[in-house]
C-alpha cells in the first residue's frame, strides 16, 4: 500500500510548526500505523533528515503514551482503541493521512507530535490516590465489595492516561481524565473514605491547570481507547456537589 | 580482582531468616532520614513501590524515569496476574507451595532464602493494593477471585481483568503521586540515566540526561536504587515496550557491579506470530488463555501443508487429526506448563515442519472445547478484551478459527546481582525488580513478574536499605562538584559527541535488527556452543559496524529519540555478547537456557547439578575483553533438585 | 460554599444546569398557557389579564429575566473558557465523533438564535401587552388593548415573515434543548448508562412538545388567517 502523509513538524515548544508532506510505499496491510512511521522515519534518516518525533512505547493498548490525532480522530479510525493499535489495512491505499499532536492549551508540544502531558500527573497528585501507609492494612478479604462496584470500579479504573478525553474535547476538558480517577476510588469502601477531599481536590487543580469546562457533548467517551463511560463523569459531579454542599 | 560476593543470606531456618534478618539490620531514625537522600531509576512496579514506601518512611527521594509519566512504565502492560499464597481457594496453598513452585519453574537456580522472603511478603502485597484501591476480580460474596496460572497446580493468581499489571502499577503510582504531593519525592519524567557515579567505592549519584532538553545533569544521593527493568529489547523483537532498555543496568556493570545469569532469558510461549520483517514489536497474548485454550497442530503434515496454503481451515481439521501436543507430552499440567516447557514445545514441533503458517513458526492456541463447554459468553466474560485485541491485529476472528501463537522474548531472569539486601557489589547501589538476577532462578513462573517488584519496593528495599543509610547518618549531603561527577559527565558527553561523529550509513534501528537476528538465531530458544561461539563473534563485529558506520541525525540538545535509541544499542550490543557468554559458560540446559548438547532423550531440559548449581556473575573489564566469571554457589539446603516433571 | 459556583468549572455548570431547568419549566407553563387561545380567545385573555402588571407577576418577569441573563452570560464565559483552553492552534482536520449529537457541540450558536427569537418575542408581545401595563398605558402601539393577547396573536401570525421566524426559533429551541435536558441532569450527577437512553428520550419528549405546542398556536393562527 502507498499513503501521502501530512505531518506536524515543530522543532520545539517555542517554534512555529507546520505541516510537511511525505509518501511512503509498499507498506503491508498488516502494518501497525506506528510500524508505517518506525518506517518513514527510517528512510528521513537514511537521507539524513530528523525523524518524526511521536510519543509510544507499549505498542500494546495500555501505557497511554502514544497520541496521534489522525484525520480528525484521537487515535484514528478506530473504536476503543489506541493509536498503536491502529492497523494499516483500516486505511485505503492511497489515501492521504493528516497527523497532528494533541491540541490543548494544557499539553503544549514539546517536538512535532510530542506534547507535554504533564498536568495529569499533576491532577492526580492532587488526591487520585488513597491515602495509606505501606504494611498498615487490613486483610484483602476484610472488607467484602460487590462484585459490581468492583466492575464498575474497574471500569473506571481502565484509562490509559493519553489525554485523548481533552484533546478530542471542543472544550479541551478533562473530566472524562478525572472522573475516571474520581469514580473508580468512590465505588471501592477503600477510597470513599476521602472520597469528598478527593473530588474537590482534583476539580480544583484540574481547574487551574486551564482545562476546560465539561459540556456533556460525550465526544471524550466516543474517542476513548477504552471506551470509559461519560457515566463517571455524573459520578463526579455527585461527589463533588454533595462535598460542596456539605461545607 | 574477583567480585566479593557474599549474599549475606541469614542463618537459620527458612521460614525464620526473613525476620531474623529484619531484627538483625539496623534502622535509621526518622530525624536521621530527612538528611538522606535516595535515588530510584524507573518507576515500574519495583521503582514506584520503593519510591512511595522510601518517602512515606522520611527520606527524601528523586525518582527517574525515560517515560512522559511514571505511570507508562512496561510494568502496565502485565496482563495475566500476580501469584500471593492466600490460600483463599482452600487448595492447600501456602507459603511453602509457592516458595517450591518457584524453585522448581526456575530449574533450581534461584537463591532460596529470597525466594522464600518472596513467597512470604506475596500475601502482604494483596492486602497493599487492595487497601490502595486496586480493583481485583471479586466473586459474587464479595471477596477476591483466583485464576490458575502455569507452573502451579493451586489457584493463587489474584487479576484484574487482563490488566493487572496496569492496576497495580497505577495503584504504585497513586502511592508515589501522594509522596510526590506531601513533597518527600521528587519525579524526573523523561530523564533518562547514563552513569552511576561512584566514589570512594560508593554509589554517590548518577548523571541524568533531561530527554525534552538534552541537558547533561547531575544527581548526587546516599544510595542510588536501579529499577529499570529487563533487557529483553537486546533482541529488537520482543514483547517489551520500544524503549524498555538494559542500559542503566548496564552503566552499573561497567562500573564495577556484577551481573549475574545473563543467558536466562524468558521466551513467551503465546505471542502473535511474526508477520513480516516491518514488524517493530511483538504483542504478547496473555498467559491466562491456555488456563481454556488448546495448543495444538495437525498430526499429518499434508494438513499442514493444506493450512498453510489455504486450501483447508483450522477448523476443518478434525478432531483426531489433531496434536494437542501439550497435552499428550505432559499429561499432569497439560496446557500448564511453565512456559520455558511450553516454548520449546512449540519450537519442537515448528522444527519438525509443523508450524501452521506461512514462515511455518506458528501453533494454534484453540477456544472451540473451551467454547462449547462452557459458551461464547462465558469465553467473551473471560478474555472478551484479549480476542479483541487479537482480531484488530491479524484480521481472524479467534471465536472462529483458533488464535496463531509463537514464542517471544519476553523477560530476562538474569540483572544485576544483589545480595540478599538487594545491594549490589558496589555499595550504597541496589538493584531491585525484573533489574536484579535474584528471584527467578533460570525460568519465572507467571504471575511472579509483578510479585517480585512488588514485594521488593514495598516490603524488602525499605528495610535493608535502612541498614546502609545508618552508617551514612552523618554523611553530608552529596557534593556533586566532585572529580568523580565531573569525569561521569565528561565520559557521558564524549559518548554522544562520538556517536554524532561517526556519520555513518545505517540506522540505528538497521543495526538493532541485525543484533536482533544474531541472538533469536544464536541465543534464543536453543543454543549451542557453534551458535554461541558463531553469535559472540558475530556480535564483536557488528559492535565495531556501529561504531564506523551507524548515523545519528539531530543534535544532542534538544529532544532526539535517534539519540536516545542509539546510546540504548551501544549498551546492547555489549550485553548481547555477555548474554552469548554466559550462556556458552553454562554447559547444561535450564529453564530458559536450553543448550542442545545436553538434553535428555525425550528432549526435555538436562541440567547439571554437579557443576552449574551456581549464580554466574560477571564482571566487567573492557569492551572488548573477556569479561571475568565469579560464581555465587547456590546451597540449596532446603529443596532437592529433580528434574522437573510436569508429565505426573 | 457560595464562591464554588463561579470559581469552579463544575459549580459553573451547575448553575447553566438550574437556570436550564428554570427556564425550561417556564416554557412549559407559557405553553399550556397558549395552548388556552386554540380553545377559547376569552379563556386565553384572562390569563392574561392575571399576568399583566400585578406584583406577582411582576416580580416573576423579574426572576426569569435573571434567569435568561444568568444563563446567557454563564454561557459567554464558559464558551471563553473553553476555547482558551482549546489552545491557540486549532487542529487542521476534525470530525464529528460517532454518537455525539450535533446540537450538543452547537449549544451557543443555536442559543444566540433562540435569543435572537425572544428579542422578536419581547418586541411582539411583551412591548405591547406587560410593558404597555407598566407604562400606565391603555392601548398599545397597534392600538390595541394591552390585556387583550388574543388579538395580537391573530394579528401577529397573520403576517408569513412572522410565522417563518417564528418557526426557526422554535426549531432552535427545539435542537437546544434535545441535549440542554438531559445535560441538566447529567451536569446535576442525576445520570447514569441505564439512565441514558430514558434521559435522552425524556429530553426529546420535552423538546417536541414544546415544539408543538408553541408551533400549533402560530400555525393555526396563520392558516385562520388565510381563510
Amino acid at each position: 500500500m502507498k499513503f501521502t502523509l501530512k505531518i506536524w513538524r515543530q522543532k520545539d515548544a517555542k517554534a512555529k510548526g507546520g505541516f510537511q508532506t511525505y509518501t511512503v510505499d509498499n507498506i503491508s496491510p498488516d502494518t501497525s500505523f506506528l510500524e508505517m512511521l518506525d518506517i518513514l522515519n527510517n528512510d528521513l534518516v537514511h537521507k539524513g533528515e530528523e525523524p518524526v518525533a511521536f510519543d509510544h512505547d507499549c505498542r500494546e493498548g495500555i501505557c497511554g503514551m502514544c497520541s496521534l490525532h489522525i484525520d480528525g480522530r484521537a487515535h484514528g479510525p478506530g473504536t476503543a482503541a489506541t493509536t498503536c493499535q491502529i492497523y494499516m489495512r483500516k486505511f485505503e491505499d492511497g489515501a492521504t493521512i493528516t497527523i497532528e499532536p494533541w491540541r490543548s492549551a494544557a499539553f503544549p508540544v514539546i517536538k512535532d507530535l510530542v506534547v507535554n502531558r504533564s498536568a495529569y500527573d499533576q491532577i492526580l497528585q492532587a488526591g487520585g490516590f488513597v491515602s495509606v501507609r505501606t504494611n498498615s492494612v487490613p486483610d484483602g478479604n476484610a472488607i467484602p465489595i460487590p462484585k459490581a462496584d468492583a466492575d464498575e470500579s474497574m471500569d473506571a479504573a481502565a484509562c490509559v492516561g493519553c489525554g485523548a478525553c481533552a484533546a478530542t474535547c471542543k472544550n479541551g476538558s478533562a473530566m472524562l481524565f478525572v472522573a475516571a480517577r474520581v469514580s473508580s476510588l468512590a465505588k471501592l469502601p477503600q477510597g470513599r473514605v476521602e472520597g469528598a477531599r478527593r473530588a474537590k481536590a482534583m476539580v480544583a487543580k484540574m481547574d487551574e491547570l486551564g482545562f476546560g469546562n465539561c459540556t456533556n457533548t460525550g465526544a471524550c467517551q466516543a474517542e476513548c481507547p477504552k471506551a470509559i463511560s461519560i457515566a463517571h463523569i455524573a459520578r463526579l459531579n455527585r461527589e463533588f456537589l454533595a462535598a460542596k454542599f456539605e461545607d | 580482582m574477583a567480585l566479593k560476593l557474599d549474599s549475606k543470606i541469614p542463618a537459620g531456618e527458612l521460614a525464620q531468616k526473613w525476620s531474623n534478618h529484619k531484627a538483625a539490620i539496623k534502622v535509621v531514625s526518622p530525624a536521621n532520614k530527612r538528611k538522606l537522600d535516595i535515588i530510584i531509576v524507573g518507576t515500574g512496579l519495583g521503582g514506584a513501590s520503593a519510591a512511595a514506601s522510601l518517602g512515606e518512611l522520611g527520606y527524601n527521594v528523586k525518582v527517574f524515569c525515560i517515560q512522559d509519566s511514571p505511570r507508562r512504565a512496561h510494568s502496565i502492560a502485565a496482563q495475566g496476574g500476580i501469584n500471593a499464597a492466600k490460600n483463599y481457594q482452600n487448595d492447600n496453598d501456602s507459603v511453602y507451595r509457592l516458595f517450591y513452585d518457584t524453585i522448581k519453574g526456575g530449574d533450581y537456580r534461584a537463591r532460596e532464602a529470597n525466594v522464600y522472603r518472596l513467597a512470604e511478603v506475596s500475601n502482604l502485597i494483596i492486602d497493599q493494593c487492595v487497601a490502595q484501591g486496586v480493583p481485583f476480580a471479586r466473586e459474587y460474596g464479595g471477596l477476591l477471585a483466583n485464576r490458575s496460572f502455569g507452573g502451579a497446580q493451586v489457584s493463587r493468581t489474584f487479576y484484574a481483568r487482563g490488566q493487572t499489571g496496569q492496576q497495580l502499577l497505577l495503584g504504585a503510582y497513586a502511592a508515589l503521586n501522594k509522596e510526590i504531593a506531601a513533597g518527600s519525592v521528587k519525579s524526573y519524567p523523561r530523564h533518562e540515566m547514563l552513569d552511576i557515579v561512584i566514589e570512594d567505592g560508593e554509589a554517590r549519584g548518577i548523571i541524568a540526561r533531561n530527554l525534552v532538553t538534552g541537558e547533561i545533569e547531575r544527581h548526587g544521593a546516599h544510595a542510588v536504587v536501579i529499577a529499570t527493568g529487563g533487557y529483553g529489547n537486546v533482541f529488537f523483537l520482543s514483547t517489551n515496550a520500544m524503549a524498555s532498555n538494559g542500559s542503566a543496568a548496564f552503566q552499573c556493570y561497567r562500573k564495577g557491579a556484577g551481573f549475574a545469569n545473563p543467558c536466562f532469558t524468558q521466551i513467551h510461549p503465546t505471542c502473535i506470530p511474526v508477520h513480516g520483517d516491518q514488524q517493530s514489536k511483538l504483542t504478547l497474548m496473555s498467559e491466562s488463555l491456555r488456563n481454556d485454550g488448546r495448543i495444538w497442530v495437525p498430526k499429518n503434515i499434508e494438513d499442514v501443508k493444506a493450512i498453510r496454503s489455504g486450501a483447508k481451515k483450522p477448523s476443518d481439521i478434525a478432531e483426531e487429526d489433531r496434536d494437542y501436543y501439550l497435552e499428550r507430552r505432559y499429561p499432569a499440567f497439560g496446557n500448564l506448563v511453565p512456559r520455558d516447557v511450553a516454548s520449546r514445545a512449540a519450537k519442537e514441533r515448528c522444527d519438525a515442519g509443523y508450524g501452521v503458517n506461512e514462515t511455518g513458526l506458528a501453533v494454534f492456541l484453540d477456544f472451540k472445547t473451551a467454547i462449547e463447554r462452557l459458551g461464547k459468553d462465558v469465553i467473551k466474560q473471560r478474555y472478551g478484551n484479549l480476542f479483541d485485541m487479537y482480531e484488530e491485529i491479524t484480521d481472524v476472528n479467534p471465536y472462529e478459527q483458533p488464535m496463531q501463537i509463537f514464542p517471544a522474548v519476553h523477560y530476562t531472569m538474569g540483572g544485576i546481582w544483589v545480595d540478599y539486601n538487594l545491594m549490589t557489589t558496589i555499595p550504597g547501589l541496589y538493584a531491585i525488580g525484573e533489574a536484579n538476577f535474584s528471584d527467578h532462578g533460570a525460568n519465572r513462573l507467571g504471575a511472579s513478574a509483578l510479585m517480585q517488584g512488588l514485594a521488593d519496593g514495598y516490603f524488602v528495599l525499605p528495610y535493608t536499605i535502612g541498614d546502609y543509610l545508618s552508617h551514612k547518618i552523618q554523611a553530608p549531603k552529596v557534593d556533586t562538584k566532585t572529580a568523580a561527577f565531573d569525569e561521569a559527565e565528561k565520559s557521558v558527553k564524549e559518548r554522544i559527541a562520538k556517536l554524532f561523529a561517526i556519520n555513518g550509513k545505517q540506522s540505528v534501528d538497521d543495526i538493532h535488527k541485525k543484533l536482533g537476528h544474531i541472538m533469536w538465531e544464536n541465543v534464543g530458544m536453543a543454543r549451542t556452543k557453534e551458535s554461541l561461539e558463531k553469535a559472540i563473534a558475530e556480535i564483536q563485529a557488528l559492535r565495531k559496524e556501529f561504531w564506523k558506520d551507524v548515523k545519528v541525525v539531530g543534535t544532542a540538545d534538544s529532544f532526539n529519540v535517534e539519540l536516545e535509541k542509539a546510546l540504548r544499542l551501544a549498551d546492547f550490543l555489549e550485553l548481547g555478547e555477555l548474554m552469548a557468554r554466559d550462556a556458552l559458560n553454562r554447559e547444561e540446559s535450564c529453564g530458559g537456557h536450553f543448550r542442545s548438547e545436553h538434553q535428555t532423550e525425550e528432549g526435555e531440559a538436562k541440567r547439571d547439578d554437579e557443576n552449574f548449581v551456581y549464580a554466574a556473575v560477571w564482571e566487567y573489564k573492557g569492551m572488548d575483553e573477556a569479561p571475568e566469571l565469579n560464581k555465587e554457589p547456590l546451597n540449596l539446603e532446603f529443596v532437592h533438585p529433580a528434574q522437573r516433571n510436569y508429565k505426573d | 460554599m457560595g464562591c464554588f459556583l463561579t470559581n469552579s468549572s463544575l459549580g459553573r455548570k451547575l448553575v447553566m444546569s438550574v437556570s436550564g431547568c428554570f427556564l425550561v419549566l417556564f416554557l412549559l407553563f407559557h405553553m399550556s398557557m397558549n395552548l388556552a387561545a386554540l380553545v377559547s380567545a376569552d379563556a386565553y385573555n384572562m390569563i392574561c389579564g392575571f399576568l399583566g402588571a400585578n406584583w406577582y407577576a411582576l416580580a416573576g418577569t423579574a426572576v426569569l429575566a435573571a434567569g435568561v441573563l444568568v444563563h446567557f452570560v454563564y454561557a459567554i464565559i464558559l464558551t471563553v473558557q473553553n476555547r482558551r483552553a482549546r489552545g491557540s492552534v486549532r487542529y487542521a482536520m476534525t470530525v464529528q465523533e460517532k454518537g455525539v449529537d450535533w446540537a450538543s457541540k452547537n449549544m451557543l450558536a443555536i442559543g444566540f438564535v433562540v435569543l435572537g427569537g425572544l428579542a422578536l418575542h419581547l418586541f411582539n408581545f411583551w412591548s405591547k401587552m406587560q410593558l404597555v401595563e407598566i407604562m400606565g398605558g391603555h392601548t398599545n402601539s397597534l392600538g390595541m388593548s394591552p390585556v387583550d393577547g388574543a388579538a395580537l396573536i391573530e394579528y401577529t401570525f397573520s403576517q408569513w415573515y412572522y410565522v417563518a421566524l417564528y418557526l426557526v426559533w422554535l426549531a432552535a429551541l427545539w435542537f437546544h434543548l434535545t441535549h440542554g435536558v438531559w445535560s441538566m441532569f447529567q451536569t446535576a450527577g442525576w445520570a447514569n448508562d441505564t439512565w441514558y437512553p430514558r434521559l435522552k428520550c425524556i429530553a426529546n419528549i420535552i423538546a417536541t412538545l414544546l415544539f408543538v405546542g408553541f408551533a400549533a398556536v402560530v400555525v393555526v393562527f396563520f392558516i385562520k388567517s388565510l381563510c
